[in-house]
């Protein structure tokens, strides 16, 4: 009894060493979140006077609520409803495309498949930066600037995703397909009733994933929207910095920072079980 | 139900021809086996039936129709594979209805059908739960399942028992034949295993390199074999197989000879040198090196004194149990 205690005891030393260590890490990861919450609650004088507040002010109220219907160039609320279509849109896009592509290219034996395969593949070296002239004229000459399609329809295909859903059509068996087929399901059938529901886990990963890509996006809305009503949250942010002599309303700009941080974090927290799911296990 | 027809099939794939010419003519209600060792075409030639491979050339006529060009779901057939090919999402019985919710058949009609199915097969405790849930043996059924619902006039079977256990096969074989039998379709099963093949057969067609090399009742094709591949692949142990120079006699060709119609004798027309013996319980089977060196297998009862190994034994038979193959390997 002695000795299990013993057992127990030492095991529960490693365990608080440990729990210690990743404390300590998640605080020191936390510590500039947590002064952007107490910058986003007190008022400008008080961040402006050494020593920075560590504990949150009583402002929160005033310093949300100003950020989110006014803003300073244009109101959060707005932008975050444009960051949030963007997001959805991006990856909402991004998956529909991918998926019909990796259909095509997996189960249809058409002339050039391997060449369209490579080719979708080669643009995984092109990222956005890299051919941001081209599209930015492309999209112009489409009169996209300043609207939705603009955001959203340059960034929605997807090499990474065509891959990766390529790579999972390819591990479900063909005979799944040919039973299909004998039970009388057409083409497009089989992608809605079997394909689409097996493939349930690897959506929900890359939704959070391609979510977090949309929203995250900085230089592309830069460019495409100039109507300040049209601006994404993460850009807005930047465009709050104070140029020249101007003052800097820092309660107003952390609690944006921290406005912009939550729907990400939303949608971890809401599609982790599926996420975590997609990322380690493929069903049989 | 219907019956089956092939004629003249032929499958290329590029400038590779796999399947030479093979005529079937399947009755109505009829279980036929193919039967082959892998890679001699039986299963490209039941997937040619199915629809899932395009014919070459010659046709392919379920009741009369000549069904070539028409997609697998408008065949009237329904096909069990190998691996069952279970959608992994649904329950069984949505797995078992997906057919007929897609060829639009009216709820009531979809349930009774599944039911009655589920019964028949002993699936009705599992109707609510995913295939990943159930046991080889299960899917197998769900697999079975899914065929009979349909109603269709002929079910293929792609090796469908070559997933389980040695146990649950000969039951399933049991079970695969009693529903066969009770409804009476006409059926194409696929095997490698020849036991499947005599048991289960009305008929068999013994493949090998992409022709069918004898079609008869199973009984017949053992004892009645028409080449020297069906000699030595059709029964276990496998035929002996000697050279006519072996025996004092002219000419080229083979010389069969089953391992249960040799005997050890005092004298007989050959000596051999004993190897090893197997004794299984009921039999023994015991296998020598022949003059040649060619290994030869004498089956006998369990009684019967084994010889000691490196022993010099005769062996001998009835002549009339001899089976003459010539040097194309048909029967002389």
């Amino acid at each position: 009894m002695a000795q299990q205690n013993g057992m127990v005891e030492k095991r529960g030393a490693g365990h608080w060493l440990t729990h210690a260590g990743l404390i300590l890490g998640v605080l020191f990861i936390f510590f500039p979140i947590w002064l952007a919450f107490v910058a986003s609650t007190v008022t400008q004088p008080e961040i402006a006077r050494p020593p920075m507040p560590l504990l949150p002010g009583g402002h929160l109220w005033q310093n949300y609520s100003k950020a989110l219907t006014s803003g300073i160039n244009a109101p959060v609320a707005l932008m975050l409803f444009n960051s949030a279509v963007m997001a959805i849109g991006i990856a909402v896009g991004k998956i529909a495309i991918s998926l019909l592509s990796a259909f095509a290219i997996v189960y249809f034996r058409f002339p050039g498949r391997h060449l369209f395969f490579w080719l979708i593949f080669l643009t995984l070296m092109l990222p956005v930066e890299v051919r941001i002239v081209p599209t930015y004229e492309v999209a112009a000459n489409f009169g996209m600037l300043n609207s939705y399609g603009g955001l959203i329809l340059p960034l929605v295909a997807s090499a990474t995703a065509t891959f990766l859903f390529r790579q999972f059509f390819m591990t479900v068996p063909d005979e799944l397909a040919e039973a299909a087929r004998v039970d009388g399901a057409q083409p497009m059938r089989f992608f809605v009733d079997i394909l689409l529901p097996m493939s349930r886990t690897n959506i929900a990963a890359l939704f959070v994933i391609l979510f977090i890509y949309g929203w995250n996006q900085y230089l592309w809305p830069l460019l495409i929207t100039t109507d300040p009503s049209m601006n994404t949250i993460v850009m807005g942010i930047k465009q709050m910095f104070p140029s020249g002599d101007d003052l800097a309303d820092w309660p107003v700009i952390m609690a944006t920072s921290i406005l912009a941080m939550i729907p990400p974090v939303l949608v971890v927290i809401g599609m982790q079980k599926l996420f975590i799911r997609g990322l380690v296990e493929s069903e049989k | 139900m219907a019956s089956l027809t092939l004629e003249n099939v032929r499958k290329s794939f590029g400038p590779t021809e796999v399947i030479h010419g093979v005529d079937i003519d399947v009755k109505d209600g009829e279980f036929i086996v193919i039967v082959g060792p892998s890679g001699c075409g039986k299963s490209t030639l039941l997937r040619m039936v199915a629809g899932l491979e395009t014919v070459t050339s010659g046709t392919v006529s379920i009741d009369g129709r000549v069904v070539n060009g028409v997609e697998p779901m408008d065949r009237d057939i329904a096909m069990v594979f190998q691996n069952y090919a279970l959608y992994p999402h649904m329950s069984v019985f949505d797995n078992m209805a997906y057919g007929l919710k897609i060829a639009k058949t009216p709820k009531p009609e979809i349930e009774a059908r599944v039911a009655q199915a589920a019964k028949m097969l002993q699936l009705e405790p599992y109707l609510q739960r995913r295939p990943r849930e159930l046991s080889g043996g299960q899917r197998q059924r769900v697999a079975m399942g899914r065929a009979i619902v349909r109603k269709p006039a002929v079910f293929l079977f792609d090796e469908p028992l070559s997933n389980l256990d040695a146990k649950l096969r000969v039951q399933m074989r049991l079970e695969i034949k009693t529903l066969q039998r009770d409804l009476g379709v006409t059926s194409l099963y696929v095997t490698h295993d020849q036991v499947e093949a005599m048991t289960l057969a009305d008929r068999m067609i013994v493949m090998n390199g992409g022709v069918a090399d004898q079609i008869g009742a199973p009984l017949e094709v053992y004892a009645n074999p028409q080449t020297a591949f069906v000699a030595g692949f059709i029964g276990s142990p496998p035929t002996n197989f000697l050279a006519p120079a072996m025996l004092g006699q002219s000419g080229d060709g083979q010389i069969g000879i089953r391992p249960e119609h040799v005997r050890l004798a005092p004298s007989g027309q050959l000596t051999a040198r004993a190897a090893y013996s197997e004794a299984l319980g009921a039999e023994t089977l015991v296998h020598l090196r022949g003059p040649n060196g060619g290994l030869l297998t004498v089956r006998q009862d369990a009684g019967e004194p084994i010889p000691e190994e490196g022993a010099e034994v005769s062996l001998d038979w009835d002549v009339d149990r001899e089976m003459r193959f010539g040097p194309d390997g048909r029967r002389a």
